[in-house]
């Protein structure tokens, strides 16, 4: 402690620290306190705040509005009950859009796993210029939906298309893209596939890194060829990432929209016998444009939001059972 | 930073001494690319770039090359006639798009930010009550997609009368359960409680040690954070698609005005629009993909 040379009260009292100064400290104590009770609430706060009004109201909301009747034009027309999804569930539109989302759904997500994985094992070797490499994989995830839907609609279109051309060159017949489910699928799916596939490719490799050489070095070093490397360890080990990308893909599937959309030029129909509607694009059909049917779309919306949620669901407790699996 | 964010998970036994080089032989074959691992990627690359190659490349080019057969594969002389084509076009309103995709991704990006590092950082080195659940309900959230949500969202924005504004495409997206999560994780390892309470010692109030202590070593996963969010809000179509017309249009809504109206009239004007629109993504991409490639990464490990 310094000794008070200037100060008159300071030393006389025969306390150490001077009166004056301490006054302050007390209160800085005592803000100190508040601050450390209530600061972590005034941080989280904002989040739950914004949460609350732009997306846990909407949510239930969605729900209320799916029991009345009501549409933009004519407004709210009270109570029905459970009408709303009677009408949807006994409409054969409704099991089209399904079939279609789901089908949409494998058709991009099975080829679009397995070549990430394939990719993913390439990049996980030593090689020159490797941030430029996962750069160029990675590309396609930069580009907006819209740029990716209106590029692949004039690649799949069905007059002098870039697909059709390459078709046609090899001797086969020029494909109507839009008329057939098949053939829509198809395109539809790569999108999908363009965009995401790179994405997934990166995610398998941050998993890859972290199995241990040593596993490789030993099989190798016991015969196991690449391929058999490939499925009995690298496949096993990512195995929890696997899962976590099908859940991933899973809530972007169900979501799909803008690609099909563009596809066919921005009509919300997706073909003329609704070969290619999403669940999304007849939540959107039935609300903004034909009757506004504000009750039904959001019926069709918790619809949605509950098949998610079981997705998800099953999903979590594949990969809880493989957690538990790797590591007992 | 791309070297902290790709640390494995699990460490590996170090090998006997002796073994060392036996080893290393055995893992040059093994773990050196093959020429055809090289091929193998050049092919997926040239098809990743491809798309984006070819919509500049129609976008050069005039109307007439819709017929051409073989599709042109080399660039024409037209860009710059067709890009001041796409900019005085009233009906897609593409210069206010532009602008506008930049004013909503850079609030967006910023709140997003701002509210998940100071969430994050309240979760992961903050004691309170209730912590465990209220981070159990970020993480629920972050299962709602927007979809389930669009009827009554738009019904708000009616009401609030913010139907065409951008304030409705910027308000509801002001916070992230995501970030939140994800600023969290990395705060959980990126900072020891000795600097907080080296700043607490030193007397710094809570907010004090967010803004002077935790903010800047927050700052690579923040700026991942950002990157990410800025181009999720630059690329996002279905609400803005909903909630917007081509009087205040983002860049995606410019974008659909031109491929539902002029599709069949003049497909190079759309493919320019198309072209315009991924150059400034192309530009960030070029500037941060090695952060952008780290987060990623980082974040796929980590949940």
């Amino acid at each position: 402690m310094a000794t008070n040379v200037g100060e008159v009260s300071g030393p006389r009292h025969g306390r150490a620290p001077a009166g004056p100064p301490k006054q302050p400290s007390r209160r800085t104590v005592r803000v100190g306190r508040l601050d450390l009770r209530l600061s972590p609430y005034l941080f989280v706060a904002p989040f739950f705040v914004l949460f609350a009004v732009f997306g846990a109201y909407p949510l239930i909301y969605t729900a209320i509005l799916s029991t009345r009747k009501n549409t933009l034009t004519g407004g709210d027309a009270g109570f029905v009950g459970l009408e709303n999804y009677k009408k949807i569930l006994w409409d054969e539109h409704f099991w089209i859009v399904i079939y279609n989302t789901f089908g949409l759904f494998i058709v991009a997500t099975v080829p679009q796993l397995i070549f990430a994985l394939l990719i993913a094992s390439w990049l996980n070797k030593k090689m020159r210029a490797r941030t430029a490499i996962r750069m160029g994989v990675l590309i396609p995830n930069i580009t907006s939906v819209a740029a990716v839907g209106i590029v692949f609609g004039l690649i799949f279109a069905d007059r002098y298309g870039l697909a059709n051309w390459l078709l046609q060159s090899i001797g086969l017949d020029a494909v109507e893209w839009r008329n057939h489910r098949w053939s829509s699928w198809t395109a539809i799916a790569f999108m999908v596939d363009w965009r995401w596939t790179g994405y997934n490719a990166l995610i398998y490799l941050a998993a890859m890194q972290a199995i241990p050489k040593e596993l490789y070095e030993s099989a190798s070093l016991d015969g196991a060829s690449a391929a058999r490397r490939f499925w009995r360890i690298t496949v096993p080990l990512i195995q929890p990432t696997i899962l976590f990308t099908v859940i991933i893909s899973t809530i972007g599937g169900m979501q799909l929209f803008t690609e099909p959309l563009l596809f066919n030029y921005g009509r919300i129909q997706g073909g003329s016998l609704n070969e290619f509607q999403t669940v999304a694009m007849y939540i959107y059909e039935t609300t903004f444009t034909n009757n506004y049917n504000v009750g039904r779309g959001a019926a069709i919306s918790w619809l949605l939001f509950v098949i998610i949620l079981i997705f998800a669901l099953i999903n979590f407790a594949l990969v809880r059972r493989s957690v538990k699996g790797t590591t007992s | 930073m791309s070297t902290t964010m790709t640390r494995p998970r699990s460490v590996p036994g170090t090998p006997p001494p002796g073994k060392k080089r036996r080893v290393r032989n055995a893992s040059s074959a093994l773990w050196d690319a093959s020429p055809l691992t090289y091929l193998a990627l050049i092919i997926t690359i040239v098809l990743s770039v491809f798309p984006i190659v070819w919509s500049f490349i129609v976008a050069s080019r005039d109307n007439s090359a819709v017929t051409d057969i073989p599709p042109p594969l080399t660039p024409g002389p037209n860009f710059f006639d067709n890009a001041s084509r796409v900019l005085a076009n009233t009906d897609a309103n593409f210069v206010y798009g532009l602008i506008n995709s930049a004013i909503v991704s850079s609030c967006v990006t910023l709140s997003v930010v701002f509210f998940s590092t100071l969430a994050g950082f309240a979760f992961a080195k903050l004691k309170f009550r209730g912590k465990n659940a209220l981070l159990l309900i970020i993480i629920l959230t972050m299962m709602i997609p927007t979809q389930v949500n669009i009827i009554p969202l738009y019904l708000l924005m009616v009401k609030f009368d913010w139907t065409n504004t951008l304030q409705a495409v910027i308000v509801p997206f002001l916070v992230k359960g995501f970030g939140v999560f994800m600023i969290r994780q990395y705060a959980e390892s990126a900072i020891s409680d000795e600097l907080i309470e080296a700043a607490r010692v030193d007397g710094a109030s809570t907010w004090r040690t967010y803004w002077s202590v935790v903010l800047p070593a927050l700052r690579p996963a923040a700026a991942v954070l950002g990157l990410l969010t800025f181009m999720e809000t630059w690329n996002d179509f279905l609400w803005p698609y909903v909630v917007l017309n081509g009087d205040t249009p983002t860049v995606q809504v410019s974008l659909n005005i031109l491929a539902t109206g002029y599709y069949k009239t003049d497909y190079v004007q759309v493919f320019t629009g198309t072209a315009l629109a991924i150059v400034p993504l192309l530009l960030v991409f070029v500037a941060f993909g090695r952060q952008i490639i780290g987060g990623i990464m980082e974040g796929s490990v980590k949940a």
